[in-house]
């Protein structure tokens, strides 16, 4: 549980130069996130959210504007934010407590304080028993979740998730949307979910954030005023679902 | 699992001994019947009895030692340049730019070709053989190494740049492991040539003990048995490297999925 920081999004444009043509991707968004937070991004593809979280991990660097955590210019990727991709990108050599442990290569702990946490984090994500496990071992859900726990293991204050649940199947992902929401009750730390699941973002979000495409700007920002942990039959939760959802059909009435 | 494995492999392994029985059985019946003249095709139990002969001298195990000395000193002096030549091509843009194309140039000359300069450099005997033969073991080592450490793909490259890894981290914890299955290819490759080049070496440098060497022996006092001998030990010997290499890269892959 370290200290949370607030994430300053201020003005923020990007774009590609695709064959000499200029292609905006981000126009002047701002966005202030606050510590310990559930944020959620949701739009239809193209609106630039993975791009925006791209930006935020630091993985891309190239853009005008300012993206500033705790008052600090990101300039490039940093041990207090995780990130967890929709494909779970273990390494296929190594075990799962090894891939988890990647995320400590480059800790200042001593090892009995890295095995500690690795042990914790497994047991966290309810992988406990497939430690040794290779990830080809393992089903498409437990992948995933060793990758969440890869991505929490240093204890960042900051968890960034580009559509983690995308590639799972349904059941799965209700699962583990779920074990995210405990995870994030228990860890007290920032959550930024990037989706295209209307039901997702809101069912996990304390706000969402509705961006349309082309170019990728902010449409709306929902309150989800519902304490977690959250019921998903619950009447208010339905109808701010269903809000955030004509937000999005109405930016793209083709779909 | 691994019962099934071995009993399909022992299955696998019985059904390859059929041919070299039926070969052996014909070879036989050739020379009992004289089908064939036997000054040219010795019979399977005089290769037999110059095997036992020869074993028992002793001269038979120093050969063999010699040429095995001769063939991995070769294969670990190429592999071992190959795999720095390969990796620093590999990681280095700017290595890759400066040695890749001298490199693709070297390639198309054939390793025979480069006996007569290695002979001049080197002299003719185990300095240049070892030489020649870490020059077949070289080229598939830097090809595969290359290539494998190319393949890293990028989104587990972005994993090492979220945790701020280092070169070398990346290249330890990444580049290495993803290479690993390429290099071990390139290796398995090298062996093989470079047990092809100790023969080509111990036939066209100067005579020293080795298989080659009992071979040319056999061949100049017509002694045929020996000279088979000499074949049939050149593709045993072959053969036993090969599944050594095998059975080692299974080993240290074995974290690759299983699929046929």
């Amino acid at each position: 549980m370290s200290q949370s920081a607030v994430i300053d999004i201020r003005d923020v444009s990007k774009q590609y130069t695709v064959k000499n043509e200029v292609l905006p991707v981000l126009e002047r968004l701002s966005l202030t996130i606050n510590p310990g937070e559930f944020l959620s991004i949701v739009g239809a593809s193209g609106c630039g959210k993975s791009t925006l979280l791209r930006l935020l991990v630091g993985l891309d660097r190239e853009y005008q504007g300012e993206i500033q955590v705790g008052g600090q210019r990101v300039t490039g990727t940093n041990l207090d934010r995780g990130i967890v991709f929709q494909e779970h990108r273990l390494f296929p050599w190594l075990t799962i407590e090894q891939n988890v442990g990647l995320g400590l290569e480059n800790s200042p702990w001593d090892a009995a304080k890295k095995k500690q946490a690795i042990k914790e984090h497994i047991e966290l994500v309810g992988l406990t028993g497939f430690e040794t496990a290779y990830p080809h071992q393992l089903s498409g859900g437990m992948a995933q979740r060793a990758a969440i726990a890869r991505g929490l293991v240093n204890q960042p204050s900051i968890l960034l998730l580009d559509e983690p649940f995308g590639a799972l199947d349904a059941l799965t992902r209700s699962r583990l949307q779920g074990e995210l929401q405990t995870i994030w009750q228990r860890e007290k730390i920032t959550m930024i979910l990037v989706t295209h699941d209307v039901d997702e973002a809101v069912y996990l979000g304390d706000r969402v954030v509705v961006m349309q495409p082309r170019p990728g700007r902010i449409r709306k920002v929902v309150e989800v005023d519902v304490p977690h942990p959250r019921d998903r039959s619950d009447p208010a939760l339905k109808a701010l679902t269903e809000e955030v959802r004509a937000e999005i059909l109405h930016v793209s009435p083709e779909n | 699992m691994s019962a099934i494995a071995a009993s399909f492999t022992s299955l696998r392994f019985r059904r390859g001994l059929v041919v070299p029985l039926l070969v052996l059985v014909a070879w036989e019946l050739i020379t009992h019947y004289k089908l064939a003249n036997v000054h040219l095709l010795a019979s399977p139990t005089a290769v037999l009895k110059s095997f036992a002969v020869q074993a028992k001298e002793g001269e038979l195990f120093s050969q063999l030692l010699a040429s095995l000395r001769r063939d991995l000193s070769g294969f670990a002096l190429g592999s071992l340049a190959g795999l720095l030549l390969g990796s620093a091509m590999g990681t280095s843009r700017v290595a890759d730019r400066l040695f890749g194309p001298s490199f693709d140039a070297a390639k198309q000359v054939a390793v025979f070709a480069w006996i007569p300069l290695i002979s001049v450099w080197f002299g003719n005997g185990e300095p240049a053989k070892v030489v020649f033969i870490g020059l077949a073991a070289f080229y598939p080592v830097v090809v595969n190494t290359y290539q494998g450490i190319r393949s890293v793909s990028r989104e587990h490259v972005e994993v090492t740049r979220a945790f701020r890894f280092s070169r070398l981290q990346t290249f330890r914890k990444v580049a290495l492991p993803a290479a690993l299955p390429a290099i071990f290819s390139g290796l398995h490759l090298a062996l093989i040539y470079a047990w092809l080049a100790t023969l080509g070496a111990e036939y066209l440098l100067a005579p020293a003990p080795g298989i080659g060497n009992l071979m040319i022996d056999g061949r100049e006092s017509m002694a045929m048995d020996k000279v088979l001998l000499g074949v049939i030990l050149a593709g045993l010997i072959g053969f036993s490297l090969n599944a050594a290499a095998a059975r080692v890269e299974a080993y240290f892959l074995r974290w690759r999925v299983r699929n046929a």
